[in-house]
């Protein structure tokens, strides 16, 4: 799959949002996770 | 037959020594370590599948990729409340805390992932169904799971005895687990807005091969990490419920 260039891709042919909306949400929520259950 | 070999062969591995909270304590901390490694090992190849090697659907364009995310997600949502349902059942019939501390530890990850798979629903709707949100048997059942799993987790906060506060929330989970068939079979049962089975133990899958391998491995990559992560909860749980006991360093 080549996107040709970064913009494209950041872009998601117009989707942008509704991707990128869906994975930092993920990423958000992984990471809160993962730090809420550090050791001391 | 089959059943007392298992037995046996699980006493030469002393499994049953891991049924305390004691002993189960530091291999939670080892299992957590493996099971992180193991996701992102199924996460890195999965996310580059997902966005270098699956091409562009022809109807939803670049719009699809959430996939990769969303399905993974819908599918722990649904596996996580078995799970947890299973652990809070042994829980209460054979009255043993570390079952009920791990149906505790897995709520809260179960419901973060029936969270994401909502979230990502919505924002793959939007631009494909033309709406965040329809009520349709699909989307309303696994909303219904998120009430169960807060539900649960409400429940116990509410209940000040620990002991009280499982075998209370283990009839919850208990009876909330007919949901998850609900919401599987829901795309058969009902008119669905949501699209039906893709994916399914009976049949060959209806999806183009890169797809499917991104999604296998991202679902794959959050089958560990809720592993890993729920080791590292029930850990916490154990510190926090067994902090009087005395083998812990307080």
């Amino acid at each position: 799959m080549d996107w040709g260039s970064l913009q494209n891709f950041i872009d998601m042919g117009g989707y942008g949002l509704y991707v990128w909306g869906s994975y930092l949400v993920t990423l958000l929520a992984i990471a809160i996770e993962t730090f809420s259950l550090r050791e001391p | 037959m089959i059943c007392s070999q298992t037995l046996q062969l699980l006493h030469f591995m002393r499994f049953w020594k891991y049924s305390t909270p004691q002993n189960f304590y530091p291999a939670a901390k080892k299992i957590a370590a493996v099971f992180f490694v193991l996701a992102i090992c199924f996460g890195i190849p999965g996310l580059y599948v997902g966005f270098f090697v699956a091409p562009t659907d022809h109807q939803q364009g670049e719009a699809y990729r959430i996939i990769f995310i969303h399905v993974p997600a819908a599918w722990m949502s649904m596996f996580i409340y078995v799970v947890m349902a299973f652990w809070a059942a042994v829980g209460l019939i054979l009255n043993t805390r570390l079952s009920s501390m791990l149906a505790q530890a897995l709520a809260p990850t179960g419901a973060l992932m029936t969270f994401l798979a909502l979230w990502t629903g919505a924002f793959w709707g939007r631009p494909t169904w033309g709406t965040w949100w329809v009520w349709d048997a699909r989307l309303t059942s696994e909303l219904v799971l998120l009430f169960l799993y807060v539900g649960f987790m409400a429940l116990r906060a509410s209940i000040e005895d620990p002991r009280r506060a499982d075998k209370a929330s283990a009839i919850l989970a208990i009876v909330g687990v007919v949901n998850v068939p609900i919401i599987y079979f829901s795309v058969k049962w009902w008119n669905t807005l949501h699209q039906g089975a893709s994916v399914s133990l009976t049949k060959a899958p209806s999806m183009a091969s890169d797809m499917l391998l991104g999604m296998l491995l991202m679902a794959l990559s959050f089958w560990m990490y809720s592993i890993a992560v729920s080791m590292l909860r029930v850990r916490k749980i154990i510190r926090d419920r067994e902090r009087n006991s005395g083998w812990l360093n307080n």
